[in-house]
C-alpha cells in the first residue's frame, strides 16, 4: 500500500482555500456607506424598452446634475425575476430605497412592513394628480404602499385594409363597442382562411379578471373580514363571449390559444386575423414590426354593462429600511412631475396615470398611434377586489389559469369551469 | 463476428450523424439568423433562415444599452477565477478521498452529495446576510467564493472518478524508482488527471458563465454586474422580449464558452493510458 501523507495533501488543499479567502478578501465590494457627502438613493427600475428606459435613464442624470446633494443610482432589473430580488433584499436589510414594481405585487411586501406608507410623503400636487380608484389599488391596510404612475388598459388593434373590406366602421376614441357590436363585427371579418379575432390567451386570468369588471364580475367577496371566490352570471359572461367566438360563431382563432399577445403579430400582419384584443402597449409592436404598407388602428375598450377594467398601474415605492425617505419621496415628485410622467408612458406605450401627464402627452403625441384612445381608456381602469385578495397569485397559478385553459380549449363545460374556480378559492384562502 | 458494415449502413449512419447535428446546431444557427434580422423581419408569418437586409443594429442596440461588453468582461473575469480555484480545491481533495480509505471519506463524499439536495433558493437569504457580513457582498470575490463552493461538490465527485481510474501501480513504479509523493503527483498522476482536470474547469467554467441568481441577489453596482443579468433585461412582462438584441446578445454570450471548449475539448482526449500497465 501506498505512504499516507495526508497532511501535506491537506496543506495543497488548505493553500487553495486560502487563496479563494485572499480572493475574497481583495474584493472590491462592501456596502459602508459614507458618512459625508451627498445623499446616495439607488432606484431599482423595470423599465425594458428602448425608449423608456432611455427616458428613465435621461430623468435621472438630469436630476443628478440638477441635486448635487442627492444622488440617484440608477440600476435596472427585469421583470422576471424582480420578486425574488426583491425578497431576498428586503429580507437581508439590503433593499434598494426606490423600487419600480406593480400594484398587485406590492401588496405583499407592503404588509410585511418592508414598504415606507407613502401617505404623508408625497407631496399634495402628486396625490392630486391621480384619480382615488388608482390609489386604491396601492393602499394596504389603509398605508400606501406605492405611487401608481402608468396603467395599462385592455384595447383592440384592428387590421384597418380588413375593417374597410368589411364596411366595419371605426368606433371614436371615446365610443367603444359593446361586446354585442364586437361579436357582429368579428362575424363579418371572419371568412376562409381568416379570422375575426386572435385572443391571446396564453395566460387567461389577468385578461379575463380584468375584462370582467365589464359586466361588473367581482370573483372575490369580502363579507366579514372573510374574503371567498364566488361565480355568478357576472362573473361568466366575459368567458362564456369568448367560448362562443371560438366554438359557436368560430369567429376567433382557437391557435391563438396558447399565444402571448406578441405571438399573434406574424399572423395579424400577414391577414390571418383582424383584430388583436391586447394591452394598449402593443401598439409599440406595431410601430416597430408592421410591414410598411400596413395599416392599424386602435379601437377603444370593448363596453358591458360599462367598460371598468381593472388597474394594475406600476408603482414606485420607497423602501421601509431606506435611511432617506424623505430624499427619495423628493426624488419621486421630481420623477412624477407630469412632463417626466408624460415622457415615461411615452416611452413604455402606456397610459399615465396623472391628469395632466395625460393631456400633456395628447397633446405631444396629437392623438396619433391611438394615444386619443389610450388617454381616454384611463377614466374606466379601476381597482378589482382580486387585487386585494391575499391569495390571489396562488389561486391564479394553481386553478384559475389551468381551468380558464381547460374552458377555452373546449375541455370543460362552463358550470365545471365555475366550480373549479371556486373550490381552488376554497383552498387558497382557508 | 461483425462484418463490415454495407454501404447501406455506413450511408444511414452518416445519414443519423447529420441529422443529429443539424437537430443539435439549429438553434444557433436560429439565434444567427434571429440576431442579424431587422424588428420587421422578426415577426413574418413564414420567417426565413436567411434575413432579407440583415443588420448590425440589434449588436449596436444590445452593446450600447446594457454595456454588454462590460458585462462579458465581468462575465470572463468571474468564470475563469471560478474555473482555476475550482480545479486548485478539487485536484488534491479528490485525489485524497478516491486513495486514503477512511470512514472520515465516505462520510464526507456522503456529505458531498447530500449538500447537492438543498435548492438554492433556500440558500441564497443566508449566504447573503454571512457575505454580507464578510464584506463580501456585492462584488466579485464574493460571487467566486459562492461559485467555487457551488462547484466544488460536483468537481470533486467527477475528479475522484478519474484518479480511481489511474493505476496505483503506475503511482508505486514512480515509488520504486525513488519518486518522492508530490514528484510522483506532479510527475505521474497529474499529468494522467490531465482531461479530469480540463473536464472539472470546463464545467466550472460554464456553470459560472450561465449562472443568473446569485449574480442578480449579490451584486447591485451596475459596473459588476454579469452577463446573465444583463441579458435578462431585454425580456419583459409576461415573456415579451426584444427578440433582435437578445439575440445578438445571448449569440456573444455563447462565443467564449465556444472558444473556451475549443481550446480544452483537445485535452479531453482519453487513450493516454492505454497500455500503461500490462495484464
Amino acid at each position: 500500500m501506498l505512504p499516507i501523507r495526508f497532511r501535506r495533501l491537506a496543506a495543497a488543499a488548505a493553500v487553495a482555500v486560502v487563496g479563494v479567502g485572499a480572493l475574497a478578501a481583495c474584493g472590491n465590494g462592501g456596502d459602508d456607506e459614507a458618512t459625508s457627502g451627498p445623499v446616495k438613493l439607488r432606484f431599482l427600475s423595470l423599465a425594458w424598452q428602448k425608449e423608456s428606459l432611455q427616458a428613465n435613464k435621461d430623468l435621472v442624470a438630469k436630476w443628478n446634475s440638477e441635486h448635487p446633494d442627492i444622488q440617484v443610482e440608477y440600476v435596472q432589473g427585469d421583470w422576471n425575476s424582480v420578486h425574488d430580488q426583491l425578497l431576498t433584499s428586503f429580507e437581508g436589510g439590503d433593499a434598494p430605497d426606490i423600487v419600480h414594481y406593480e400594484a398587485s405585487s406590492i401588496g405583499e411586501f407592503s404588509k410585511q412592513g418592508y414598504l415606507a406608507d407613502l401617505k404623508d410623503l408625497i407631496p399634495a400636487d402628486l396625490k392630486g394628480q391621480i384619480d382615488q380608484g388608482v390609489w386604491d389599488t396601492t393602499t394596504f391596510d389603509g398605508q400606501v404602499a406605492g405611487v401608481p404612475f402608468l396603467l395599462e388598459s385592455q384595447v383592440v388593434i384592428a387590421n384597418k385594409k380588413l375593417l374597410d373590406a368589411a364596411g366595419v366602421t371605426v368606433p371614436p376614441a371615446d365610443g367603444g363597442w359593446t361586446w354585442d357590436e364586437f361579436q357582429s363585427n368579428a362575424q363579418k371579418l371572419t371568412k376562409s382562411g381568416q379570422y375575426g379575432v386572435a385572443w391571446a390567451l396564453k395566460s387567461p386570468t389577468n385578461r379575463v379578471l380584468n375584462l370582467a369588471l365589464n359586466y361588473d364580475g367581482k370573483f372575490f367577496y369580502t363579507d366579514g373580514g372573510k374574503t371567498e371566490v364566488k361565480i355568478g352570471d357576472a362573473e361568466k359572461e366575459i368567458p362564456k363571449r369568448i367560448h362562443d367566438m371560438l366554438y359557436t360563431s368560430k369567429t376567433a382563432s382557437p391557435e391563438a390559444l396558447g399565444m402571448s399577445g406578441a405571438d399573434t403579430l406574424p399572423g395579424f400582419f400577414g391577414g390571418k386575423y383582424a383584430m388583436l384584443p391586447g394591452s394598449v402597449s402593443l401598439r409599440q409592436q406595431m410601430v416597430e414590426q408592421a410591414p410598411k404598407d400596413f395599416e392599424w388602428v386602435t379601437l377603444p375598450p370593448i363596453k358591458g354593462l360599462s367598460a371598468n377594467q381593472a388597474a394594475n398601474p406600476q408603482t414606485l415605492s420607497i423602501s421601509a429600511d431606506s435611511k432617506h425617505k424623505e430624499q427619495a419621496a423628493q426624488f419621486l415628485s421630481y420623477f412624477l412631475n407630469p412632463t417626466n410622467m408624460a415622457a415615461l408612458a411615452k416611452g413604455d406605450w402606456l397610459v399615465p396615470t396623472g391628469k395632466q401627464a395625460n393631456e400633456e402627452l395628447v397633446k405631444l403625441t396629437e392623438g396619433k398611434q391611438g394615444w386619443d384612445v389610450a388617454a381616454d381608456s384611463a377614466a374606466d381602469l379601476t381597482v378589482a377586489p382580486f387585487q386585494q385578495a391575499d391569495g390571489y397569485p396562488e389561486w391564479k397559478t394553481k386553478y384559475a389559469t389551468p381551468a380558464l385553459q381547460q374552458y377555452f380549449a373546449n375541455k370543460i363545460t362552463l358550470d365545471q369551469l365555475a366550480s373549479q374556480l371556486v373550490d381552488g378559492g376554497k383552498q387558497v384562502l382557508r | 463476428m461483425l462484418g463490415k458494415p454495407s454501404r447501406t449502413g455506413r450511408a444511414l449512419q452518416y445519414l443519423a450523424l447529420a441529422a443529429y447535428l443539424i437537430f443539435l446546431g439549429f438553434p444557433l444557427v436560429w439565434l444567427l439568423s434571429t440576431a442579424f434580422k431587422p424588428p420587421r423581419e422578426l415577426v413574418q408569418l413564414h420567417p426565413a433562415l436567411i434575413p432579407s437586409n440583415p443588420t448590425v443594429q440589434n449588436f449596436v442596440q444590445a452593446f450600447t444599452e446594457q454595456e454588454l461588453g462590460r458585462a462579458a468582461w465581468n462575465s470572463l473575469q468571474v468564470s475563469l477565477a471560478s474555473a482555476v480555484l475550482t480545479v486548485l480545491v478539487a485536484m488534491p481533495a479528490s485525489y485524497a478521498l478516491a486513495r486514503f480509505k477512511s470512514k472520515l471519506g465516505t462520510v464526507a463524499l456522503g456529505w458531498v452529495l447530500l449538500s447537492q439536495l438543498f435548492p438554492f433558493v433556500l440558500l441564497i437569504i443566508p449566504i447573503f446576510l454571512v457575505l454580507r457580513q464578510a464584506g463580501l457582498a456585492n462584488s466579485h470575490a464574493g460571487l467566486i467564493l459562492i461559485y467555487v463552493v457551488w462547484a466544488l461538490p460536483f468537481a470533486l465527485w467527477m475528479l475522484q472518478g478519474f484518479v480511481r481510474n489511474i493505476p496505483r501501480e503506475l503511482e508505486e513504479a514512480a515509488s520504486v524508482d525513488g519518486a518522492s509523493r508530490l514528484q510522483t503527483l506532479r510527475r505521474v498522476v497529474f499529468p494522467l488527471l490531465a482531461p479530469g482536470l480540463v473536464a472539472t474547469a470546463l464545467f466550472s467554467f460554464i456553470s459560472a458563465w450561465n449562472e443568473f441568481f446569485f449574480a442578480l441577489v449579490l451584486i447591485k453596482t451596475p459596473e459588476l454586474q454579469t452577463l446573465p443579468v444583463a441579458l435578462a433585461r431585454f425580456v419583459g412582462i409576461e415573456g415579451t422580449a426584444r427578440l433582435g438584441p437578445l439575440a445578438a446578445g445571448s449569440l456573444l454570450a455563447t462565443l467564449p464558452s465556444l472558444v473556451f471548449f475549443a481550446f480544452m475539448q483537445r485535452r479531453l482526449s482519453s487513450g493516454s493510458l492505454a497500455g500503461a500497465v500490462k495484464g
